[in-house]
């Protein structure tokens, strides 16, 4: 069996640190802390554990070692403690406080949001409160996103065909989207500036833009991509760019100018749009711009699982597939230029 | 000719009098000779006997016009011998004499003709001489009359003066009589309603009255002929107001108070206003036939009772009006033209709210000759009141109509489409009979096309009416232009033919993507239904439009090619939403199996799991529904020998065939390598990739979207040993069925070892089955 790992991966400067597990997370790491999820497979039953880790000394930033790729050897982590989910069923997936101190993860186990409260003194987790989705048939959660906004109350689920979001403080449901995709739906991610849109994506091969105050219908639908789309990333610093990965082996990076929060030109409302507005940048200001496909990445040779954006360099974006294939590609110039200027 | 050539020669003219010099040259002679044949009439005989060769110029011809005797002489003498001379002068001689001897006759002949004709000159001056005497004595009686004549006349002038002014004064008188009775004649004319009588003398006498009133006795008069004349006006306005008479009696009234000097603005105003209570009346009575009890009587007889009654009316008053107040213009037509437009107004209101009522029926005839005669029955007073623009208002009735027929055909044939899928659905949905097919799918789509085919005929048909030859509004420009193609081509066809592709793609948008909306035999249904339109019935409806209607307006109308275009996107769309559906259904029973089962601590397999058999006989099912609307398809080169493909499921999977005979489970890195290289190889597989209109292109479609599915379950599983030797039983399975289904089964079996390499590698203990044993269960299964 394939061995299971948490590559915590140097690359110098863009990425702090990543770690992979496939198919599993791939992670910048904005703390010194870094939680996993991963698989123990026993006699009877297989039973997906969380564990927090502790990131090694030398890769913290404001260190003053500088890395030397050629003589770095992979470093171990270290274990903090394990979030102890045998209670309740398989954990799907582990959310870290976008803000605050750093003290708080929820994890996503079958039915369960568990909130747990780190105390990184005694090296435990403590579970503080938990909620549960009751409903007929077997409810499982397959992702969750902690929403940055909200001062971190609002943490936003999946599953099935819905999406829900809850309030941490309550532990209470918000808001509800009902078949938010045709089929399951995969992942999901919180626009970084605007404070009530989420993107979605799903075995429908679709991606869905939504603004939670109104949800029944979304705000957008793309349709790139041809088989379920199993991951989807807004730029932490500009968020028309949004990335998605499929397992068409493909990987997407889309310009979502239209519901950005960063205002384009002199918001002239004219029809006839180009698709070639980064080209030509010097017509920016007589050129509304176009919510279009930046680029498609066919490099993965098999199903793509995770992309995300480098936390360092908003440019900067990697993507991992199936058979182990970690890419790392750069938003064209042209384009980053356009949106600076 | 001797005569007509004599011109040119020397001495006399062709006048010459026979008695011309005797002395002359023979030839002279000869020569008159000839024109007193001439003028005797017998130039014909010498004419004749003349040598034709001859020529006339020649001055040696005896005969000819420009003989010279020097010349012929001198021939003479010098080509004759001496005696030949002589001989010829011995004839010459000879034939001057006769010719002298035959002068002297001819004189002799006319003389006494000469002498008789002298008398009678002198005869006729005697006659003339006493001729001229009477003249003179007629001249002189003539005179002697004419003096006569104005004696006379100057006496009888007296006379006559007297006599003309006597016949004067006996006009006068009787004049004055007729005056001095008038009053009298007048009162028993009124007494005996004889009105126009009585007015005809009253118009005579006014005039003379009005001139003579300075004197006493004519005042008298005047004054009795007023107060009858007031109580005649009076009467006939009684006789007018009553209302009770119809139009025309009413018109005669007005004339006769017209010509009693009445005002005309009063009498206008007064006509109009009974006029109108006359038609109100007919108003009123359309509209209590409009009216809400229920058996109304059908739109033809609303349209003739309308047209009898009202426009009937409306024309007669409208022509009495012009007649009596033709003189005055332009004011009074204005009048007219605002009444006759009110009443229209109303009229028309009521005709539109019972053709309002028409419309739900689906009659089209008899509307189309409600309207005709509606339509007809307007041109009439249109002709006469051009100003009041009847005729126009009418016409645009009739449009409007025609336009709301149009949108009702529409909304039928929608309707009619929707109906066909309702019946289509429900037969689908009927249980079948065990053993027994229901209605085939060809079946119920022949159905359905030729429903709808003959749906849209008979609209055609209906609409057809309204520019038949025989009515009368279909020559107006609406009706042969914008009618035939805006409307019927655009408006019904073209918009029919839309409405049936979105309502089509709409069963792809539907928000129940689970499939259970629609059933997917009616997707495959439809996708055929918008094929052959695209390839057959769409340019067959427009021809038939087109030839039915004639199109004349060059407005521009959609094309075919557009249409057919719009159908084969929609073809497209369906098949591939139902490849997308099917897909879904199987892709579902695949995930279900595959996450609900615990792989870590099942036993060894034995057989080949139900649900591999499930997706195998539904696949069957697919593939025989989908043959039942769609042509087989190409499929890749198949390779000769399939058995040996259904081995090469598990040897590339565990062994890594020709690439890496040495492949053994414990070294799960070269998995990954060796499947790396493998891909490398292979082309990328794009899972819902558009489908092509056949049954292998479809299913193909459906069995990729399955396979993918299994493929990324499976990868989310971690197995046990004899897990990963299930799924190998189950991949050869469905391996030996599906590629008859595909067009390439290299993609089937490039899928499947994709799905049994990924369940290795979530293998702890991978231990492949032995191929041979997997075979056994398979077969066995």
């Amino acid at each position: 069996m394939r061995e299971r790992r948490c590559c915590c991966w140097c690359l110098s400067r863009p990425f702090k640190c990543a770690f992979l597990q496939p198919p599993g997370i791939l992670t910048t790491v904005p703390e010194v802390i870094e939680v996993s999820a991963r698989r123990e497979a026993s006699d009877s039953k297989v039973l997906t554990c969380a564990a927090v880790w502790r990131m090694p000394k030398e890769l913290e930033p404001g260190s003053h070692e500088s890395p030397d790729d050629s003589s770095s050897t992979a470093h171990s982590l270290e274990l903090l403690c394990h979030l102890d989910n045998t209670a309740h069923g398989s954990t799907a997936c582990v959310m870290w406080e976008p803000t605050g101190d750093g003290k708080k993860v929820i994890s996503l186990a079958d039915n369960h949001i568990l909130l747990w409260d780190l105390q990184e003194s005694s090296g435990r987790a403590v579970l503080s409160s938990s909620a549960s989705l009751e409903g007929k048939g077997q409810l499982k959660f397959t992702s969750g996103r902690w929403s940055p906004h909200h001062t971190g109350t609002q943490v936003a689920t999946a599953n099935d065909t819905t999406i829900r979001g809850w309030d941490t403080r309550s532990m209470s449901q918000i808001y509800c989207i009902e078949n938010a995709h045709g089929q399951l739906v995969r992942d999901l991610d919180f626009n970084p500036n605007k404070q009530y849109y989420l993107a979605s994506c799903g075995d429908d091969c679709k991606v869905r833009f939504w603004d939670t105050r109104s949800v029944t219908e979304p705000v957008k639908t793309l349709e790139e991509h041809s088989h379920w789309v199993w991951s989807i990333r807004y730029n932490h610093s500009h968020d028309q760019l949004v990335l998605t990965g499929s397992s068409d082996s493909r990987v997407i990076l889309s310009n979502m100018v239209s519901i950005s929060s960063e205002p384009f030109g002199h918001l002239v409302d004219d029809d006839d749009l180009s698709d070639q507005e980064e080209r030509r940048p010097e017509e920016k200001s007589q050129e509304p711009p176009q919510d279009s496909v930046i680029a498609t990445y066919e490099e993965h040779e098999d199903s793509v699982y995770a992309v995300d954006w480098s936390s360092a360099d908003p440019w900067l974006f990697a993507s991992l597939s199936y058979d182990g294939r970690l890419v790392i590609n750069r938003v064209p110039r042209a384009l980053k230029y356009h949106i600076l200027l | 000719m001797a005569a007509a050539a004599a011109g040119p020669g020397p001495g006399s003219g062709p006048g010459d009098s026979p008695e011309g010099p005797e002395a002359e040259a023979p030839e002279r002679r000869r020569k008159a000779h000839g024109m007193l044949k001439l003028y005797y009439g017998l130039s014909e005989g010498e004419t004749a006997g003349r040598p034709p060769g001859s020529d006339p110029l020649d001055p040696t011809d005896l005969n000819g016009a420009h003989f010279d005797p020097e010349v012929y002489l001198d021939k003479l003498r010098r080509e004759c011998p001496l005696a030949q001379l002589m001989d010829s002068e011995t004839d010459m001689v000879r034939q001057i004499r006769a010719l002298d001897s035959d002068m002297q006759t001819l004189v002799y002949e006319n003389y006494n003709k000469f002498i008789s004709a002298t008398d009678t000159i002198r005869k006729m001056k005697n006659d003339f001489r006493k001729m001229e005497d009477e003249m003179d004595r007629l001249a002189t009686n003539m005179a002697v009359i004419t003096d006569f004549s104005a004696r006379i006349s100057a006496t009888l002038q007296d006379r006559h003066e007297r006599i003309t002014k006597l016949a004067g004064v006996h006009a006068l008188l009787r004049k004055l009589q007729f005056l001095f009775e008038l009053p009298s004649r007048l009162t028993q004319c009124v007494e005996l309603g004889a009105y126009g009588q009585a007015v005809r003398y009253q118009g005579r006498a006014r005039a003379v009255l009005q001139q003579y009133q300075h004197l006493p006795s004519f005042r008298a008069i005047q004054d009795d002929c007023q107060v009858i004349t007031a109580r005649l006006a009076q009467q006939l306005r009684q006789r007018f107001r009553e209302g009770g008479s119809g139009a025309p009696e009413q018109a005669e009234c007005v004339e006769l108070l017209l010509a009693l000097g009445e005002p005309a603005e009063e009498l206008c105003a007064e006509f109009l206003a009974h006029a109108r209570g006359r038609l109100e009346a007919e108003l009123r009575s359309l509209e209590a036939e409009l009216g809400p009890s229920p058996p109304a009587p059908d739109v033809l007889e609303f349209t003739d009772h309308g047209g009898s009654g009202f426009v009937g009316g409306l024309c007669q008053v409208a022509s009495a009006y012009q007649e009596l107040f033709a003189a005055q213009g332009p004011a009074g037509a204005e009048k007219l033209a605002a009444f006759t437009r009110e009443l229209g107004g109303r009229y028309f209101a009521l005709v539109e709210r019972r053709l309002a009522q028409e419309q739900g029926s689906g009659d089209n005839s008899l509307l189309v000759r409600a309207l005709d005669r509606f339509h007809r029955r307007l041109r009439a007073p249109g002709a006469l009141l051009a100003a009041a623009g009847l005729a126009e208002a009418a016409t645009e009735i009739v449009e409007r109509v025609a336009r709301e027929r149009l949108g009702h055909h529409l909304q039928g044939l929608r309707a009619a489409f929707l109906g066909c899928l309702t019946d289509v659905r429900q037969a689908l949905a009927a249980p079948r009979l065990a053993g027994k097919e229901g209605p085939g799918l060809a079946e119920l789509l022949a159905n359905v096309a030729s429903s709808i085919l003959s749906h849209i005929k008979a609209s055609l048909a209906a609409v057809h009416l309204f520019t038949a030859k025989e009515v009368s509004f279909s020559n107006k420009p609406y009706f042969r232009g914008e009618f035939c193609s805006q409307g019927v081509r655009e408006g019904l066809i073209v918009g029919f033919i839309r409405s049936m592709c979105q309502t089509a793609q709409s069963f792809c948008d539907s928000p129940g993507e689970k499939g259970g909306a629609t059933p997917p035999a009616l997707l495959l249904l439809l996708s055929r239904l918008c094929l052959d339109y695209e390839t057959a019935t769409i340019s067959y409806i427009l021809t038939l439009t087109d030839e039915q209607f004639l199109v004349q307006d060059q407005s521009p109308v959609t094309p075919v090619s557009t249409l057919c275009a719009e159908a084969r996107e929609t073809a497209r769309r369906l098949l591939t939403h139902y490849v997308k559906v099917q897909g879904l259904v199987i892709s579902q029973m695949l995930r279900k199996s595959v996450e609900t089962r615990d792989w870590l601590s099942t036993l060894e397999p034995r057989n080949v799991r139900a649900v591999m058999k499930r997706v195998v006989e539904d696949t069957t099912a697919i593939d025989v529904q989908v043959g039942l609307l769609y042509e087989e398809g190409v499929r890749k080169a198949q390779s000769s020998d399939s058995s040996k493909r259904t081995f090469s499921v598990y040897s590339s999977s565990r062994q890594q065939g020709r690439y890496a005979p040495s492949y053994t489970p414990s070294a799960p890195m070269d998995t990954n390598l060796l499947s790396n290289i493998q891909k490398l190889f292979s082309e990328r597989i794009d899972v819902f990739s558009p489908v092509e209109f056949n049954k292998v292109s479809v299913l193909t479609g459906i069995i990729k979207i399955s396979l993918k599915t299994l493929l990324e379950c499976v990868r989310l599983r971690t197995f046990g040993r004899f897990g990963l030797q299930q799924v190998q039983v189950d991949c050869h399975f469905l391996q030996l069925y599906l590629w008859r289904f595909v067009a390439d089964e290299e993609l089937v079996h490039l899928l499947l070892d994709e799905v049994v390499a990924s369940a290795a590698l979530r293998c702890p203990d991978p231990v492949p089955m032995e191929p041979s044993v997997v075979e056994v269960i398979c077969e066995r299964g």
